[in-house]
């Protein structure tokens, strides 16, 4: 049984449908992400299950108990601003405490668990400071500070490392997954940063328009794409979309791929085909990532499936730990991942190793995947 | 490298304060000698200013004419001085600033923070009442005063200007809080805080910029009005602007010019104290708003 459960959720700002049927669930302790493009509706989501937002249509449930329609105290949960929201006007102790307060928890208990979320945030000298003169990382701490103080059953984050700086980000990204690993308490998660969502998720929901393209866990997001949009959405480097036709060779199929110029095509046999059987003949979206498309020393040979084609070599990058090479097949640019220290130069046809296990097949027109 | 041009860019630099400051020293000079010929003459007796120099220093200075302006001239009819209608100005103001500033702030904190549907529409509505003439409200708001029982007394006074006011300090709130961050009401809605413990808790200890000028505003406009006071107020809730008026168009006697400028003056003081002491909020304040709104 699910712990949060979101089911059918509509959200509607009046006539501008924002939500369009989300359907989310998420086990006791696990760390929901929620990725998508600016103006997905991953805040409006994300305020709809703290209840600052009414629900149009759907159910909203934690722990079995149904949400909808309780007030936002209510619902046992705590959440972290993408601005922070401490209130101005406080210390930092009266900002964690605020709570508490509210709630008519005397002072020495108050104490009492502000003392111990700021040990554990290591926030304790500053809790007689204002907001105003804490750094931004500082106020990061205190904003966790406030959430962890309420022992929540559900922990909504709203894109709390934006604010940051690179280093920064970085290192309390660690510190969540740290946090999260500790008190093992569920998480729902808000973030356009793709490698956020990879690094910190136990499950991830890909939006875009207000429509959930795909949920599943990070290495399903990542290698099982349902469709072109989320392809090219998680990853860094971006997959590789290329134009390409099937067709039958022997008794399996081939992926073809024109070259510029008109030039003899890139011919690459599939040896498990059965799902591209019945679109020999067709137009399709031959995706690739970068590290599947290689240098031949440096092809990953455990799984097999290991095709090699020339390919013209227009730019070369490295990149300390990797070389990036761009070369153009299928009418766009594609970009290799090689080994730092593989010999290939800008200018030259170069043997590519392309991986055919990890590539997947989309239909042009849907953007759906076909294989 | 480029002294000399340096050079220059200081001199006309210097060129160009000089002409600023002696336009503005003259500007100053010019809107500070009615005051200072109010002044000069209400601490002269009468027979100096019939001798027809205003702008000449007292040869003999005098409070006399202060002293009679605030406890014993004429007003219309009764000799008490100014001192009561002072009193009458100040029991309508405070009260009348104080809810029309409360209410404006509660106005405010709905219109952006607990938005409804057609909230527009009632803020438009609000944004209106600032530019209804007092003129037009005259005899709708005799009416509403004597219905409800409040006609001729401060507090009908208290009624009047603060539901005039209203409009101008809910446009006042309204913009403050429109910049004010919403995810802190959030917050607060998450640590369980109410509609009221929001607002005082959150919203009023970062109000204060604001606050000051919408006092100032409602303090001036309330203080200084006149038609409202003529229209409605009855012996005993004159305010200080009608019985000014009374004061110099009283027709017996002879006309005591230097107790009229001491009575003008008095009746001026508070707005001018208010201004001293808190115009610089006061500017800050609109800037603040101007930058952010
Ligand atoms: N109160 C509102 N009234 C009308 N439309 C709204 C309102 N709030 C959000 N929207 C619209 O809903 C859509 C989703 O907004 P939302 O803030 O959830 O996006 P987001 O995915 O969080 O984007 P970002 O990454 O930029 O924060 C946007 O198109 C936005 O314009
Ligand atoms: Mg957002």
């Amino acid at each position: 049984m699910a712990f949060l459960e979101i089911r059918n959720l509509m959200k509607s700002f009046g006539n501008v449908d924002v939500l369009k049927g989300i359907n989310i669930e998420i086990e006791e302790g696990g760390f929901l992400v929620l990725v998508g493009p600016s103006g997905c509706g991953k805040s409006t989501l994300l305020n709809t299950i703290a209840g600052l937002e009414a629900i149009t249509s759907g159910d909203i449930s934690i722990g079995g108990r149904s949400v909808a329609g309780l007030h936002p105290s209510k619902r046992d949960i705590a959440m972290v601003f993408q601005s922070y929201a401490l209130y101005p006007n406080m210390t930092v102790a009266q900002n964690i405490g605020f709570g508490m307060e509210i709630r008519g928890i005397g002072q020495t208990d108050r104490d009492k668990a502000i003392a111990d979320v700021s040990e554990l945030l290591q926030i304790g000298h500053l809790l007689d400071r204002k907001p105003s003169q804490l750094s931004g990382g500082q106020r990061q701490r205190v904003a966790m500070g406030r959430a962890l103080v309420r022992e929540p059953q559900v922990f909504l984050f709203d894109e709390p490392l934006s604010n940051l700086d690179a280093k920064l980000r970085v290192d309390m990204r660690t510190e969540i997954k740290r946090l999260h690993q500790r008190m093992g308490t569920t998480i729902v998660y808000v973030t356009h940063d793709q490698i956020e969502a990879m690094t910190l998720a136990t499950k991830i929901a890909v939006l875009k328009d207000g429509i959930l393209q795909q949920f599943g866990s990070p290495a399903e997001i990542y290698n099982d794409p349902a469709n072109m949009f989320v392809a090219d959405f998680m990853g860094s480097p971006s997959m590789n979309l290329i134009p390409a036709r099937i067709e039958t060779e022997g008794n399996g199929v081939a992926v073809v791929i024109s070259k510029r110029g008109g030039g003899e095509a890139v011919r690459l046999p599939v040896e498990n085909a059965n799902g591209l059987t019945a679109h020999a003949g067709a137009d399709v979206i031959f995706g690739i990532r970068p590290e599947a498309l290689t240098d031949p020393d440096g092809a990953d040979r455990t799984g097999g499936g290991l095709v090699n084609a020339v390919c013209p070599i227009e730019v070369v990058e490295p990149a300390g730990s990797d070389t990036f090479a761009v070369t153009h097949l299928g009418d766009i640019e594609v970009t290799a991942r090689l080994r730092a220290d593989a010999a290939i130069e800008p200018g030259r046809e170069e043997t590519l190793t392309f991986n055919m296990t990890k590539a997947v097949f989309f239909d042009p027109k849907t953007e759906s995947r076909i294989a | 490298m480029s002294q000399p041009s340096a050079d220059v860019a200081v001199q006309t630099n210097r060129l160009v304060r000089i002409a600023i400051y002696t336009a503005l020293i003259v500007l100053a000079v010019y809107y500070l000698l009615p005051f200072y010929v109010m002044v000069v003459n209400s601490l002269k007796p009468l027979d100096e200013i019939r001798e027809g120099d205003m702008l000449a220093l007292p040869r003999q200075w005098t409070i006399a004419p202060w002293l009679s302006a605030w406890s014993t001239a004429q007003i219309g009819v009764e000799p008490t001085g100014l001192r009561p209608y002072f009193m009458n100005s100040i029991f309508m103001v405070v009260p009348a600033v104080a809810l029309s500033t409360i209410l404006g702030a509660l106005n405010g904190y709905v219109l952006t923070k607990w938005r409804f549907p057609g909230h527009n529409l009632v803020f438009g509505m609000m944004l209106l009442a600032c530019f209804i003439p007092f003129q037009i409200v005259l005899i709708p708001m005799a009416r509403v005063l004597g219905i409800l029982g409040l006609a001729g007394t401060t507090w009908g006074l208290v009624l009047v200007h603060t539901v005039y006011g209203l409009g101008f300090t809910t446009l006042f709130f309204r913009n403050y809080y429109e910049a004010f961050p919403t995810e802190l009401v959030r917050a607060a809605q998450i640590d369980g805080a109410s509609f009221f413990q929001i607002f005082r808790r959150i919203l009023l200890p970062s109000s204060g910029p604001i606050i000051v000028v919408t006092v100032i505003w409602q303090f001036t406009n309330v203080w200084n009005d006149f038609l409202f006071g003529a229209s409605f107020a009855d012996v005993d809730s004159v305010p200080m602007t009608v019985a000014l008026n009374n004061l110099v168009s009283s027709s017996t006697g002879v006309k005591e010019y230097n107790v009229h400028f001491a009575g003008a003056i008095l009746a001026a003081l508070p707005t001018l104290i208010v201004y001293v002491v808190s115009g610089r909020y006061f500017v800050r304040g609109l800037m603040a708003g101007a930058v952010k709104g």
